[in-house]
C-alpha cells in the first residue's frame, strides 16, 4: 500500500524560558509511516508524547528535528516540519483532518452548519454538505431537535458527537484521531468504529490515540509504542 | 474568551501555489527622533489572509500599523501594494491624491475608538453613505438602500438609521464603524484594537460578526491587538512584537500553543483562564 504519511527521525523538546530555560525532552527519533487504508494507533502511557506527535503533524506544535512528510497529491509531497503557514492551512483544508474531544463552538452557528463547514470548505455545495451533515448527526444519535441550534448549550457528550461528525464529514486523505471515543456510550462508540472502517475502505490513512481498549482492538491495524521514542535522559 | 468551548478556528484562506502577495513589506523602520518606534519589519500578506500583530503597549505595533496604512511615513523601508489592476506599487511613491483614493475605496481602517472613525453628529445612514459618495455614488435612493442593508448586516435596527452615533451604545458604534468601512468593498482592512474597551459579551458578538464578514467578503486584514483570544479567533497568522521588533511569527495556533521565544511564552502564560 502506498505511504501517505512518513515521520522521519522526528524530535521535539520544549524549552521553558520562564523556568530558567530548562529543556523538556518529549520524543526523539520518531520514525514510522502510515499507509493508505490503515489505522495506526499510538500506544504508551500518558505523558509519553502521543498527543505531541499528533500536534506536530497538524502543525499546532513545531517539529524541531527530522521531517514529517505528507502526500498531498501525486506530485506534491509536503514536509510539514518546514511548511509555511499558508501551506499548512491549505493542508488542513484538503489533506489532514483532526478529530479531537473538544468542540470549538462557533457562536451563533447551528450544529448542522458546524458539521457541514469543512465539506463546504472542500468545495461541496451547501445542499450536499447539509444533507451529509444531517446523516452523520442522525447516525451519532444527536437528537434532531438540536440540529438547528448552536451547540454552545449542548451537553458535553452531544458536543463531542457534533465534533466527531465535523471531523468525519470531509474527505481528508489523512485523519488524526485524538481520543474520539473518550466518554462515549457503547452505541456511539460502535458508530465511530463503523465510520473508521468506512474511511479505511476509502483508503484514508489514520493515526490515532485511543485509550479505549475495546475500540482500539477493533480499529487498530498496528500499534506503535511511543515509549520507544523517548529520549535517553 | 479563552474557554475551549468558545474558541473557533478562523476560516480557511483560499490557497494557490502561485498567488502573489497583496502587500509586501520590506525593512520598515520608524524612529521618533532618537526613539525607536519599530525596526526592520518585513513580511508579505496574501489575499484573504488575516494577520494579527500582538504585543504589549509600547511594543511598536500601532506604529507599524500606521506606517502600513500610510498614516505615518516610515524612516526607512518599502511597502508595496497590489493595485486592482494587478500592478505592484510602492505606497510612498504614490501621489497624495492616489493614496487618498486608495484609503477611501480599497482600504478600511477600524479605530479602537469609534469616535475616531465616525462622524458622531451626523446620522448613522449618512456615516455609511458618505463613503459611498466618496466613490462616486450620487443617487440618494440607492445610497440609502445600501446603507440600510449594511446596518442590517452589522445588526443595527434599521429604524435607527437617522440617529447619530452619539445616541448609540459602544458596541453599536463599533459595528457602525465597521459598516462604514466595509460598504465600499475594500480589499484590505486595518484594525487597531477593535474590541478594546467593550464588555466581554459585546466583544464576543462583534468578533463573531467580524469573523463572518471577513470570510464572506474574502478580506485581507491586519489587526493589532493585545488580546490573544481575539488573535486566536480571527487570525491565520501572528506576529509577536517587542521593543519595536518582530520576535516571533507563524501560524496562529502554533505560536499560541507552542511559543518559542521567552517573551512569547510569557505572553501566553499570562492569559487568565476564564
Amino acid at each position: 500500500m502506498p505511504v501517505r504519511l512518513y515521520l522521519n527521525s522526528v524530535g521535539k523538546s520544549f524549552v521553558m524560558h520562564l523556568q530558567d530555560g530548562i529543556s523538556l525532552p518529549v520524543v526523539s527519533n520518531v520514525d514510522f509511516a502510515v499507509e493508505t487504508g490503515e489505522c495506526v494507533v499510538l500506544g504508551g502511557p500518558s505523558g509519553a508524547g502521543k498527543s505531541s506527535i499528533l500536534k506536530m503533524i497538524y502543525g499546532n506544535y513545531r517539529c524541531d528535528e527530522g521531517q514529517i512528510l505528507v502526500v498531498r497529491g501525486p506530485d506534491d509531497i509536503v514536509n510539514i516540519a518546514d511548511a509555511a503557514p499558508r501551506r499548512m492551512l491549505a493542508l488542513r483544508q484538503d489533506t489532514i483532518g483532526y478529530v479531537s474531544q473538544f468542540l470549538r463552538v462557533i457562536p451563533r452557528v447551528s450544529a448542522v452548519d458546524v458539521v457541514a463547514e469543512p465539506l463546504i470548505g472542500q468545495g461541496a455545495d451547501e445542499r450536499t454538505a447539509t444533507a451529509r451533515a444531517r446523516e452523520l448527526l442522525a447516525r451519532l444519535n444527536v437528537p434532531e431537535g438540536l440540529w438547528s441550534l448552536p451547540p454552545a448549550t449542548f451537553s458535553g457528550g452531544e458536543q463531542q458527537r457534533v465534533n466527531i461528525a465535523r471531523g468525519f464529514i470531509a474527505n481528508y486523505p489523512v485523519l488524526l484521531l485524538d481520543e474520539p471515543t473518550a466518554s462515549l456510550d457503547a452505541a456511539n462508540r460502535a458508530v465511530v468504529v463503523e465510520l473508521v472502517d468506512e474511511k479505511k475502505a476509502q483508503g484514508v490513512a489514520m493515526l490515532g490515540i485511543l485509550h479505549d481498549l475495546d475500540v482500539r482492538e477493533r480499529i487498530a491495524d498496528r500499534i506503535i509504542d511511543v515509549t520507544n521514542f523517548r529520549q535517553a535522559a | 474568551m479563552t474557554d475551549q468551548t468558545t474558541m473557533l478556528e478562523p476560516n480557511f484562506v483560499p490557497y494557490q501555489e502561485n498567488d502573489e502577495p497583496l502587500l509586501r513589506v520590506s525593512g520598515v523602520t520608524r524612529y521618533y527622533g532618537d526613539r525607536l518606534g519599530c525596526t526592520d519589519i518585513s513580511f508579505n500578506l496574501w489575499p484573504g489572509e488575516v494577520l494579527a500583530i500582538v504585543g504589549e503597549s509600547g511594543s511598536g505595533k500601532t506604529t507599524l500599523l500606521n506606517c502600513l496604512s500610510t498614516r505615518l511615513a516610515p524612516t526607512a523601508g518599502a511597502i508595496e501594494y497590489r493595485m486592482r489592476d494587478g500592478s505592484m506599487r510602492d505606497l510612498y511613491q504614490l501621489t497624495e491624491a492616489d493614496r487618498r483614493l486608495l484609503m477611501r475605496t480599497d482600504w478600511g481602517f477600524v479605530h479602537q475608538s469609534p469616535a475616531d472613525g465616525l462622524r458622531m453628529t451626523v446620522s448613522a445612514g449618512a456615516n455609511v453613505g458618505e463613503r459611498l459618495m466618496a466613490v462616486g455614488n450620487r443617487h440618494y435612493g440607492n445610497i440609502r438602500a445600501t446603507a440600510t442593508d449594511w446596518l442590517e448586516r452589522v445588526e443595527i435596527a434599521t429604524d435607527r438609521i437617522d440617529d447619530p452615533p452619539r445616541a448609540f451604545s459602544g458596541g453599536m458604534r463599533q459595528r457602525l464603524q465597521i459598516a462604514r468601512n466595509l460598504v465600499t468593498h475594500p480589499r484590505l482592512v486595518f484594525m487597531d484594537e477593535p474590541t478594546g474597551g467593550l464588555d466581554v459579551s459585546v466583544q464576543a458578538r462583534l468578533l463573531d460578526m467580524m469573523r463572518r464578514l471577513v470570510a464572506d467578503l474574502g478580506l485581507s486584514v491586519i489587526i493589532v491587538t493585545h488580546d490573544l483570544a481575539v488573535a486566536r479567533l480571527l487570525s491565520h497568522r501572528i506576529m509577536v512584537m517587542r521593543h519595536g521588533k518582530v520576535i516571533e511569527t507563524g501560524l496562529t495556533d502554533q505560536v499560541l500553543d507552542d511559543p518559542r521565544e521567552p517573551y512569547s511564552q510569557l505572553l501566553v502564560s499570562s492569559i487568565l483562564q476564564a
